[in-house]
This record gives structure tokens, C-alpha cells and sequence, in this order.
């Protein structure tokens, strides 16, 4: 069936609203992203199939992430009239378990596995419609998921389907209002009116630079041209999944935010650049893609307009420098992808050289909300110069790890300690590194920092894609940004001195600090070399690669010292510059540091403070996890 | 001869599965370089060379373009790499949790260094940074499948499960 009008997408989205909101017989999610499957919820989800084959009133459905990723494989089981509960690592011997139990009414025997029920699991683009909450009958003792810390404080624009909704079935997609703002503006055909909105909503470019979108949009939709669309989904900040995510849990708002975009700029064809290390995310784009076109959403004369328009998928081969906007396009016309100096704009002379309009996947995943809700709404939330909300991946040491979504201008404090839980078994916090590895290191001092693209700028970090990688104290500072320059030396493209030569001159002195070789003026030198590589390198993989290494010294200048003066690694890290002793007066000789060394190094008596034979310790540390009362000291 | 050597030979390229490749999946296109270069390296392992020498032919590109390609993306491979492919990974999250542990553990335990191959040809060791699979650290991907909260005790089950 091809969609022709509004009226023909409002028919299907209510028979697939019941299903998503109030099936019949009981629904099944289980969050089948990557991370998910890593989990084993595949065997889960293969193993309910089996046992409930036949069983016509069972629906078993694989959704997106939820974003709680600690907690997977996730499985929600909803049915109507009755609650909507998440259960918590499922693996595939619970699952059957869980499900009868559901069948029955039970909710307190497998009251350990629940996460919590849902009250309202609608998207925030669906407050007006037909209310498919009647149909929920919460039940008393179990916890709402809203109301957890977890998720209370967050607000889902981009990842507003993750998780509610197969991504293989573009259905629940509608069901969700998904298609309505690009039908909407189809048929207004109005391109200044779409980019004056999105111009109006403040909305900067989620993939790092934070560069305003309706700018560049406008500034795209002057030159003229085959112009092109094209997606970022080359997510290469280690540490940073909110790309991947959206892609597996919710391919079709980036497809429509690129339909928008498309019809707001002038275009009739669009590429989507994704890496190759994401092949699921692949996968669900050629559903989407298949499925949009089968609906007469993608392709010519759309919804029986002149407007045609297509998209391609692209893989990259594994280049970090890729995700830069000129040496993506040069990997799309199957070059090597190497930046050029941006003296003439992409959105000028770009792919093919013709005038190109790049955003990130979580950019115009917010576009369909934008166009629905207005620009007042979007910029009701975040700061005066950041507006609407941030996926943020929250990584490292850290309870809760997971994807978080939030409004701008939230405190990187409430983020780690509300949202994220604080630090595992009681550690002391250390800082928390926004940016990938083109990012900085914040301390302490500046939890209170409103999430900003200019207040995390201030503080010699950025915002970036979103990784928010937590360190605590057994964390080296020193360490951390040797492995970053290693990281960056690695993906450096080789083409300007500045990066290539200052990185590898950055990594051989930062190898000499952690192995203990360090000298005094190394602090300088690499101050040195950094201040130059921000002023003359060619991209911004260049220009921002010494932020790890500047940032740190910044805040942890007396770690660098330690390891160059006193020839130690404070946080243990560094294997050379620390040894393991054992605190006779905290040492109650329980013996299991002795039991657990894999070197045999440990020895004592039982009951009595036990020692650490030097000669054959390998630094491996698994006592000093392994210690439950701290007396394993580093020295 | 062994298996590697005679990939090496143009008579163990296939030439109408290459063509199927490059000119009904890509469109002979000089632009779905990188594409063709995947799907090539899919059906043999990794990129033989007369396949390539094929290919720059074919789509009239200099052998030298067609090299520089695949020697900057770090996914393709000019040697014959072994039937399972086992991808470390050591991106941040799994840096901090001790993913270099598990590597390391794995470079012992076949005495090859990362990017090398097992003299039986049954794995190749790589490093890689970043799956996306953050929370679930340390991880490792074998072909497409994901294990993660790996330790270094349960290596030797998992691999086990590869032949």
C-alpha cells in the first residue's frame, strides 16, 4: 500500500497503536540491540519462541535499547488491563519462568528479576491522541520505572521509540506518530517554513561540533546543485553507542528527519554513512529503507507529490578520521578518507562536489519531534545557547552504565550520582571524560557544570557525540591520556605534520612518564607540543587531540609529577612505578588474597597479617580487588 | 603448497562470482570502492591479490588507488587471516574494565602478537575500539558473535566453541 495522505497514516497507526499499547492475548518485548544480544537475548528470545510455539495469544516481539544496559537482556510483558512490567537480566533460563508467571497473575514470586512498571509508556509526541493508557491496570508493590532515578530526570526526544517498538516493522513506528511531521510539512511545501523552524528551535548539531543545524541547512539550501543529504553514522568515539542505538532501536526517525531535512534544503538523495563494527544497525536500516519505500515514503513522487526522494547505505571500513565531514565524504566516493582544509564549506562543495548537508544521526532523529512540537517547545528545554536534550552514553566506573537521555543545562553531578548511581563499591570519584578522545578530563570541581556545548568548551573539554566515560580513583590520570594519544596516533590520517608528528612525539613521552622514564620539562614540552597541534592542524581530529593530554595536566598536574619526581603511579596503574604491600594493622588473615594470587605471592598464617612476596608478584592486582578490608595498600 | 600460497595464484579466484560482485551488486562505480573491497574480503578472508589486480581492470582505477584504499581502513586485510576472527575490544569502557588483559592473555596463549594469525589457521587476534557495547565490558566479538563481561579464566571455554 502506498501512503497517500495523513488520513491513510492515522488508519494504520491505530490498529498498530492497540497492539503496541493493548494487544491482545500478552505482548513480549525483549531489547534485542547489540547490547542486548551480548547480554543473551537472543537465547532468551529464542527460547520463548520454542516453548510458546503455537500459542497464538503470546506475541513475542524484539524492541531497541531502553537505554538500561546494566540491566539487560530486558524484557517487558504487557497485555491489556493489565500492568506493564520490566523485568531485569533475563537470561534464557528465566525467561519461561517469567512469562507463566505473568500468565498467572504472579507478580511476587519473580519480584527480584523486576525493574519496575511502566505508567505511561507513550512517546512525548503522542500526549493528544487517543489515550492508550486505559488499558494499563498498574499493580500495587512494584515501583514505577519513571518515578526510579534512573530514569525520572530524563526526557526522550531522540530515543523517544527506543525500546517500545520492533524496528523491523515500520508499523510501530507510525503507531507512534512516526511519519506525521514529514507528511505534514509534505503537504504545507513550505522548505523556508521547515528551516526557519529548525532554525528557530536552536537545535546544534549532536555529533560534537554543535554547530546550529538551521544554519547550516539555510546556508546548504542557497548553493545550488544536486544538493545531498547526508547521515554521520560513523560513530567512532570509543565509548559513545547512542548512534548505534538509535539506529537498531529506532531506524526510521533518523530516515524521517532526513525526509525533512531533504525537503527543507531541495534534495533528491541521501547517503547514510554508517561504520562497518555496527552490522545490526545496518541490517535494520535496510528493513526501514525496504519498508519506508514499500509505503511509498521513500522513493519517486512521494505520497503523490513531485517530491522523490532516495537513500543509500554506505559502510566505512574502520577509519576513526572518517566521521570528520570531509574525509567522510571522500570515503563515500570510495577514496581514502583523508579531511581537506575547509577554505570552501561542505554545504558548498561537498560529496561529488556539490553542496552537502551532514548531520549526525541524533540530530535529525530530534527533527521529527521538532517539526511536531514546535521550536517554542524544544527551546523550553535546556540552556540560553544549548537548547532541547542530550544523549549522553554513561560508561566506565559507574552503578547505573547506560544511555541517558536529559535536557541540556542538567549538572554533570546529577547526571553521574542521580541518574548514574555514583561510583561501585563506594570508590572515590576521580573525573569524568566528555568527548571521546577528542574530549577533556573534568574534575570534581566542576560537577556542578551545567551540561553546555559552551560551559563543558570553558573548561577545556567539549560535549562531543556524548561518551561520558567515569574514572574513580584507581584510575590513571597519566595512563588514560597515553591510551588516548595511542588511540588518536593510530587513527591520525597522516596527511599534516602537526598531528602526525605531535602525536607520536606526545605518545614516546607519555610511554617514558608511565614506564618511569620521565624527566623534568616533560610536562612542558608536551604542554608545548599540544598548544601547537590546536593551532595548525588541518581537521578537528588534529586541532583537538591534545585535549586529553592538556586537560589532565590541567587538573592532575601532581600525578604527572609524582610519576616524574617520585617515580610513582598514585592510582596503581603504571606497573613499573608501584607495589602492592600488605597493612599488618588492617589485615585480619582471611586469607583470600593468599587464595586468590595467581602467582602464588601471597603467604601467612591464618588469622595473622599475611605479606606479599615482591619477587613474584606480577602486579596483577586481583588481591586488591579481591580485599574486603582494605589492607592491601599501593606503595 | 599451502592454503595461503595458492590463494595467491590467479586460478583460485573465482572471476564470475567477482564479476556478480562488481558489476551487478556495485555497479562497476569507482565510488563503491570500499563496498566492493568488504564484500570481496567476505567471500575469501581477506583481499587476495589477483582479485584486486582484477578489480583495478575492471573499474579502471590504478592498482596503486585500489591499495592505498585498503591499506588506510583498518578492516581489510592483504594476508589470508584464519577461519575465526576474534575481536578484541579496547575501546575506553573496556579499557578501563581490562580489556588489555584479555588481550594480552590471548597473545600468550597463541603466541601471536595482534593482527597475526594461529599457524593452524583457525584464528587471527585482532584489536578493535568500540562494538558500541560499552556497558557490557570487557568484550570480545568471535566472527558475529558477542561475549561480554569477559574474564580471563573463561577464555578457554568460549574458544573452545570454535573450530
Amino acid at each position: 500500500m502506498k501512503i497517500q495522505s495523513l488520513e491513510d497514516l492515522n488508519a494504520i497507526r491505530r490498529t498498530y497503536a492497540k497492539q503496541i499499547y493493548a494487544p491482545e492475548g500478552i505482548r513480549i518485548n525483549i531489547g534485542m540491540a547489540s547490547c542486548g544480544i551480548a547480554a543473551g537475548a537472543r537465547a532468551a528470545l529464542n527460547r520463548a519462541q520454542e516453548a510458546f510455539r503455537g500459542n497464538a495469544t503470546i506475541q513475542i516481539r524484539q524492541t531497541g535499547c531502553i537505554g538500561f544496559c546494566e540491566q539487560e537482556p530486558l524484557v517487558e510483558i504487557l497485555a491489556a488491563d493489565k500492568p506493564r512490567i520490566m523485568y531485569k537480566k533475563i537470561q534464557e533460563d528465566k525467561i519461561v519462568e517469567v512469562i507463566e508467571g505473568y500468565l498467572a497473575g504472579d507478580f511476587k514470586t519473580h519480584k527480584k528479576w523486576i525493574l519496575g512498571q511502566m505508567k505511561d509508556p507513550r512517546s512525548l509526541l503522542e500526549d493528544e491522541i487517543e489515550n492508550p493508557l486505559a488499558a494499563i491496570r498498574p499493580v500495587d508493590g512494584i515501583p514505577f520505572m519513571e518515578e526510579a532515578p534512573f530514569y525520572s530526570a530524563q526526557i526522550k526526544v531522540a530515543m523517544r521509540n527506543c525500546g517500545y517498538i520492533d524496528p523491523d516493522r515500520i508499523e510501530e513506528y507510525f503507531a507512534r506518530k512516526g511519519y506525521v511531521a514529514f507528511l505534514q510539512a509534505l503537504k504545507k511545501n513550505n522548505p523556508q517554513e521547515i528551516i526557519e523552524t529548525i532554525k528557530a528551535s536552536g537545535l546544534r548539531g549532536r555529533g560534537g561540533g554543535g554547530f546550529p543545524t538551521g544554519i547550516k541547512w539555510a546556508t546548504c539550501a542557497k548553493h545550488h546543485g544536486n544538493r545531498y543529504i547526508i547521515c554521520n553514522a560513523d560513530e567512532g568515539d570509543p565509548g559513545a553507542y547512542m548512534d548505534r542505538s538509535v539506529l537498531e532501536g529506532d531506524p526510521h526517525s533518523v530516515i524521517e528527519g532526513m525526509l525533512i531535512a531533504a525537503l527543507g534544503i531541495g534534495s533528491s538523495q541521501g547517503y547514510i554513512y554508517v561504520r562497518n563494527e555496527y552490522p545490526l544497525a545496518v541490517k535494520r536500516l535496510v528493513t526501514a529503507i525496504k519498508q519506508a519505500k514499500s509505503y511509498g515514503l521513500l522513493g519517486e513522487n512521494i505520497a503523490g507529490t513531485d517530491f522523490s526522494f532516495n537513500i543509500n547505505i554506505s559502510t566505512g571500513a574502520g577509519a576513526f578520521v572518517c566521521g570528520e565531514s570531509t574525509a567522510l565524504m571522500a570515503s563515500l566516493e570510495g577514496k581514502v578518507g583523508r579531511p581537506r582544509a575547509k577554505y570552501v564549506h561542505t554545504v558548498e562543495k561537498g560529496f561529488r562536489e556539490s553542496p552537502s548537508n551532514l548531520n549526525n544521526v541524533e540530530t535529525y532523529a530530534n527533527v521529527p519531534a521538532i517539526m511536531l512540537k514546535g521550536a517554542d517547545w524544544y527551546t523550553s528545554m535546556g540552556t540560553a545557547r544549548s537548547k532541547g536534550t542530550k544523549v549522553f552514553s554513561l560508561v566506565g566506573k559507574i552503578n547505573n552504565t547506560g544511555l541517558v537521555e536529559v535536557p541540556m543545562g542538567i549538572s554533570l553531578r546529577d547526571i553521574i550520582f542521580k541518574i548514574g548511581g555514583g561510583i561501585p563499591k563506594k570508590k572515590k570519584f576521580k573525573a569524568v571524560q566528555t568527548g571521546g578522545p577528542s574530549g577533556g578530563c573534568i574534575p570534581e570541581q566542576f560537577l556542578d557544570l551545567p551540561v553546555d556545548f559552551d560551559e563543558l568548551a570553558k573548561v577545556g573539554s567539549i560535549m562531543g557525540s556524548g561518551g561520558m566515560i567515569v574514572m574513580d580513583q584507581d584510575t590513571c590520570m597519566v595512563d588514560l591520556a597515553r591510551y588516548f594519544v595511542d588511540f588518536l596516533k593510530d587513527e591520525s590520517c597522516g596527511q599534516c605534520n602537526p598531528c602526525r608528528e605531535g602525536l607520536k612525539q606526545m605518545l614516546k613521552i607519555l610511554t617514558d612518564i608511565c614506564q618511569g622514564n620521565g624527566k623534568e620539562g616533560d610536562i612542558e614540552l608536551l604542554e608545548e607540543i599540544g598548544a601547537m597541534m590546536q593551532k595548525f592542524s588541518l581537521c578537528g581530529l588534529g586541532t583537538s587531540a591534545p585535549n586529553p593530554v592538556l586537560t589532565s595536566i590541567l587538573y592532575f598536574r601532581d600525578e604527572y609529577e609524582a610519576h616524574i619526581q617520585d617515580k610513582k603511579c598514585p592510582a596503581g596503574v603504571c606497573k613499573p612505578l608501584f607495589h602492592y604491600e600488605i597493612d599488618a594493622d588492617a589485615c585480619t588473615g582471611c586469607g583470600v588474597c593468599a587464595k586468590k594470587c595467581p602467582q602464588g605471592a601471597v603467604s601467612g598464617e591464618k588469622k595473622k597479617a599475611h605479606s606479599i612476596d615482591q619477587g613474584k608478584c606480577i602486579k596483577c592486582g586481583i588481591c586488591y580487588e579481591g580485599c574486603k578490608f582494605d589492607a592491601i595498600r599501593i606503595c | 603448497m599451502n592454503e595461503a600460497a595458492m590463494m595467491e595464484t590467479p586460478d583460485a579466484i573465482d572471476y564470475m562470482e567477482l564479476d556478480t560482485i562488481i558489476e551487478t551488486e556495485y555497479g562497476l562505480s569507482r565510488e563503491n570502492l570500499i563496498m566492493i573491497l568488504q564484500a570481496i574480503q567476505k567471500r575469501y578472508n581477506y583481499l587476495p591479490k589477483p582479485a584486486l589486480t582484477y578489480l583495478a581492470t575492471k573499474i579502471s582505477l590504478p592498482m596503486s588507488q585500489i591499495y592505498g584504499v585498503a591499506t588506510f581502513y583498518s578492516t581489510f586485510s592483504l594476508e589470508p587471516r584464519g577461519r575465526n576472527i576474534i575481536s578484541v575490544c579496547l575501546g575506553t569502557a573496556c579499557h578501563v574494565r581490562g580489556g588489555a588483559k584479555i588481550h594480552e592473555k590471548l597473545e600468550n596463549m597463541f603466541q601471536i602478537t595482534d593482527g597475526q594469525t594461529t599457524a593452524d589457521h583457525r584464528f587471527t587476534l585482532e584489536s578493535v575500539r568500540c562494538i558500541g557495547c560499552c556497558s557490557l565490558g570487557p568484550v570480545i566479538k568471535i566472527n558475529e558473535d558477542m561475549h561480554s563481561r569477559i574474564q580471563t579464566d573463561a577464555l578457554e571455554k568460549i574458544l573452545a566453541q570454535y573450530e
